[in-house]
Formats: C-alpha cells, structure tokens, sequence
C-alpha cells in the first residue's frame, strides 16, 4: 500500500480507521481458526486420546518426513513444468506425429487414476529391467501425471499471448522456433504461474499416495508409527496439520508473488 | 488496373513490386487484383474506406496473411502465393527472407511486454542477423535519438504512452535496417494528442527518403509526407499519384466522394492542398 501524505485532516482519520477495522477483522478469523483448532485438541486430550509423550517421542521422526514429501514434490513440480511446455509446443504443433503424440500423453495420463499410475511406474517398470528405487520412481510418476495437467495449462497460457506479439516478432525475421522460446514462452510463463502454485499445492497433498510404494514422506511415518503403536488418531492429526501448514505456507508465498508480478511491467 | 507510381524521377529503382495480388477470406473477394510497384526513397500513403482492403493488402505483402492469388517481389526476392503449400519449410524462409527486407509497425505496436526497450530494439539484430551485442546497443541507441526516446532506453513498454510505445516500435524495426518500412494504421489506436508526436517521427523519415508504404486515415500527413496516394475501395486501386492530384483533384467519382465524406467528417482538416 502507498501512503501518501493526505491533504485533509479527515482523510489521515478516514484511513487509520480503515486499517484498524482491516487488522481486527483479520485477528478475530484467525482467532476461529486457532480457537476451534485448539478446542478440537484439547478435547481429544480431555477424552485420553492425545498423549503428549507419544507425540513428543514419535513427532519428530514424523516431521522428518516432511523434507522427503517437499523434496519429492519440489523435484516433480520441476519436472513437470518441463514435460508440460514440451507438451503444450507438441499439442499446437502443424505436425499431426508430434500433436497426436502429445494428445495421446494428456489423454492416457487424464483418463486413468494417479494411483494405477504410481503402481505402474514401481511395479511395471522392473519387468523391463528399469528398477529404481522409491523415490526417484514416485518423482517420475508425479511428473508425468502433473506434466499432463499442466500440459493444457501451458497450451491455454501460449493460446493466451496476443497474436500481435507473435506477428511482430515475425515481421523482425525471427524464426518459429526463435519467436516461441523468446517472444511467446516467457509471456507465457507469467500468464501461468499461479495455476503452477495451484498445482504445486494440490502436489504436496497427492504425493502423500506415494506413501503406498514405500517412499518415507509424511504420511507413510504417520502411517507406519500409528499402526505399530495403535495410535493412529494422533499420527494422523500430525500429518494432516503438517500438510496444512505446508500448503498455509506456500500459498502466502504464492500470494505475495502473483501480487508482485501483477504489478510489474507486463 | 496496373499502376506505377512513376512520376517522380527523382526516386530509385523499383524495390517493391506486387503483382496480381488477390486475397480472398471464405467467399469475401477482399483484394480483387492489386498491382502496386514502390521506388526507391518513395513514400506511400493507401488511403480509402475501412474495408477497402488497405490493411489486408500490407498483410499480404510481407505474408502475415497469405495471398490467395498473386506475387511480391521485395529487393530482388520474388515469392509468390501459395495457398496450398504455404506451411513448408523452404517456403517459410523465402517468406522470411521477405520480412527482413520489409519492416513492419502495427497499429497496436505490439512491443513485447517482458524486454525493455532496448531489449525490444536488440533482440532481432542479435539473434537473427546475429550481431555483436556493443553493435546492436549502438545501432539501438542511435535509432532511439533518431525517433527521440534517448531516454526511455532502460523503460519497460507498460511504462510509455501510446506514442512512445509507437515510436519505439518504429526504432526497432529501423534496427533490422530493412528496405521498405510498412505502416499499418500507426496512429488509429493513439489518443489524439499523441497522434503528433507518432507522424511527425514518420514525416522525417519520408524526408530523410525512407521508403514506405502507410495505411492511414491521416490526409494532412499524406499531403505533406506521400510522394504518391493510392487510393482504394473493395479490393481494387481506383487511383494513385502525387497527393496534390489524388487529393486535391481526384479523377475518379469514388475518390471524389471518399474526400467529400472525410472532408464532411473533419471539416477541421481541410486538404487546402494549392496552397503551398
């Protein structure tokens, strides 16, 4: 927010007041969301159904899993992007091979559960030799699946650039692949970037299906330690306010970036 | 009707040569036949209706729009129209080859957002003739004085008014040092105090004798900057020459009553051609 110097007395009133009414409304919805968060807590605890000493003895090795499941989601999303703008250029290619090729991997991709997918890539892929161990193999799985999604991201996002760019960049001799990776993409980029966080978000929550291979992210700790110790409501709540976090802490950034490039030269 | 704009001997050789140009969009004859040849340091303004085919005929020179029917030859490069098999690659760098002879400002000058202005004036040069970045910046530099942005070097595009933004676009076409600079509409999408700024720009280059080709609904700057006026209406050249004829005491009907209308419509902008 600018402030400026204000020309009326009233208007500096005006103002505080707007910022003190702004900052209350924003302390009392936070103050729900702690309230009801810590009454569901502490009445678990009066119930015994919370022991803070499994929590203190068991949280730890739990949170470790939260490196893993950003790791892995980080790496994907990374990945990802890649096959999508690879995917996007085959989807609007001339070329029927390279189009049909592209919409066959957004279509197979979409129409089949990520699960079966994951399954595939750690169950399938050793038949043919290529064993891999968990976690590189649900990075492959999670970018190829969200490399699809992202995929018609992408092919909106470089429909969405105006024409005009496309023509001047032609009429100064730039060739179609030139005129793509300088002029269109990177206009692209911008056009896309908060449906990318979109993803990301939703990514950290689904890698937790990799827990079903075997990759030691959060919720298989949660997992693994509840059932071993049939304290599965406490392990559980740990993940799950994990991954809320997570996903609280990654959209604030993602607001603060879509705020700054909105207001940056486009 | 076949037209060279001859009459001014103090011009170059021929350097655009459209011949037999015919477009059609679905079963809109929209250029039914245009013959247009360009001297050397000639400017040419296309005046007519909204419509008549003035901005579709530009397109079609340098093959944003491809021709149904029809040849353009710009600088010793002849390609000619290919509805059929436009898309192949050998063709796409004949076309190409085309566009950098041939310079290009767009009504909505279409700057790209992300590159600073000398990046917009650098990256051509750079990347397709494949200069020296220091000679790129220089060239750059220098075209950026000719046009007066000397100081919007290092500016975004969102940041220049819709002249700045025109005139920096008309530098970066300078850049790529092409033989023909061809206008389309460049003042249509400027508020009318920036008109100005945009024309006057252009007016020097016809002096300095660039060669050009304008679409535009601005009389005043074709009397004082066209060496030749062609005028159109659906699709076909009715008339062309030097702007004191065309303008001041056109030959055709159609001619006539296009300058009686605009003439009706801003009665401020009177053509008083004989008065120089």
């Amino acid at each position: 927010m600018t402030s400026s110097v204000p020309v009326v007395p009233i208007l500096a009133e005006i103002e505080a007041h707007q910022r003190r009414a702004r900052l209350s409304f924003r302390l009392q919805s936070a103050g729900v969301w702690v309230g009801l968060a810590g009454a569901l807590v502490f009445s678990l605890w009066v119930m015994g159904k919370i022991h803070p000493d499994f929590i203190g003895t068991w949280g730890p090795f739990i949170l470790g899993g939260t490196w893993i499941t950003v790791l892995v989601s980080a790496s994907s999303i990374l990945i990802a992007t890649v096959l999508a703008v690879l995917g996007a250029i085959g989807r609007l290619s001339r070329n029927p091979l390279i189009s049909g090729f592209a919409g066959l991997y957004v279509s197979l991709v979409r129409g089949t559960p990520l699960l079966v997918q994951i399954f595939f890539f750690f169950f399938v892929l050793p038949e043919f030799g290529v064993v891999l161990p968990a976690i590189p193999t649900g990075i492959v799985a999670l970018s190829f699946n969200y490399g699809a999604y992202m995929t018609e991201i992408f092919r909106a996002g470089i429909q969405a650039v105006p024409i005009g760019q496309r023509e001047a960049a032609e009429s100064l001799g730039m060739p179609e692949r030139l005129v793509m990776r300088r002029i269109v993409l990177p206009q692209a980029f911008r056009i896309v970037i908060p449906a990318i966080g979109n993803d990301f978000v939703a990514m950290i929550k689904d890698s937790a299906l990799l827990s079903t291979i075997g990759v030691q992210e959060l919720l298989w700790r949660a997992h693994t330690v509840g059932t071993r110790h049939f304290r599965t409501l406490e392990t559980l709540l740990i993940a799950a306010a994990i991954y809320w976090v997570l996903t609280i802490v990654f959209s604030f950034f993602q607001e603060r970036l879509e705020r700054r490039m909105a207001r940056g030269d486009r | 009707m076949i037209i060279d704009p001859s009459h001014a001997p103090s011009l170059g050789e021929v350097i655009v040569d459209a011949r037999g140009i015919q477009k059609w969009f679905g079963t809109n004859h929209v250029l039914r036949g245009i013959d247009l040849k360009v001297r050397r340091r000639q400017a040419v303004m296309l005046i007519g209706r909204s419509g008549s085919g003035k901005t579709t005929l530009l397109r079609c020179m340098n093959f944003l729009e491809e021709p149904t029917m029809g040849s353009v030859e710009i600088d010793g490069l002849r390609v000619e129209a290919d509805p059929l098999h436009g898309s192949s690659r050998a063709r796409q760098e004949q076309i190409r080859q085309i566009r950098l002879r041939a310079g290009m400002l767009f009504q909505e000058f279409n700057l790209f957002p992300h590159l600073s202005v000398l990046g917009n004036l650098i990256e051509a040069p750079v990347r397709v003739l494949g200069k020296p970045v220091d000679e790129a910046v220089a060239a750059a530099e220098h075209n950026l004085e000719k046009v007066g942005l000397s100081d919007k070097r290092d500016e975004y595009p969102a940041r220049l008014s819709g002249g700045q933004k025109q005139r920096a676009a008309i530098a970066r076409a300078l850049c790529m040092e092409p033989k023909v600079l061809m206008f389309d509409e460049p003042t249509s999408a400027l508020d009318p105090e920036l008109v100005g700024e945009v024309l006057a720009v252009m007016e020097e280059l016809a002096h300095e004798g660039t060669t050009m080709i304008v679409v535009t609904h601005e009389m005043h700057f074709a009397r004082e900057a066209a060496d030749t006026v062609v005028f159109m209406d659906e699709g076909a050249i009715i008339e062309a020459g030097p702007p004191e004829q065309v303008l001041a005491d056109p030959a055709d009907e159609r001619t006539q009553h296009f300058l009686r209308r605009f003439l009706s419509a801003f009665p401020d902008r009177s053509l008083d051609i004989h008065r120089g």
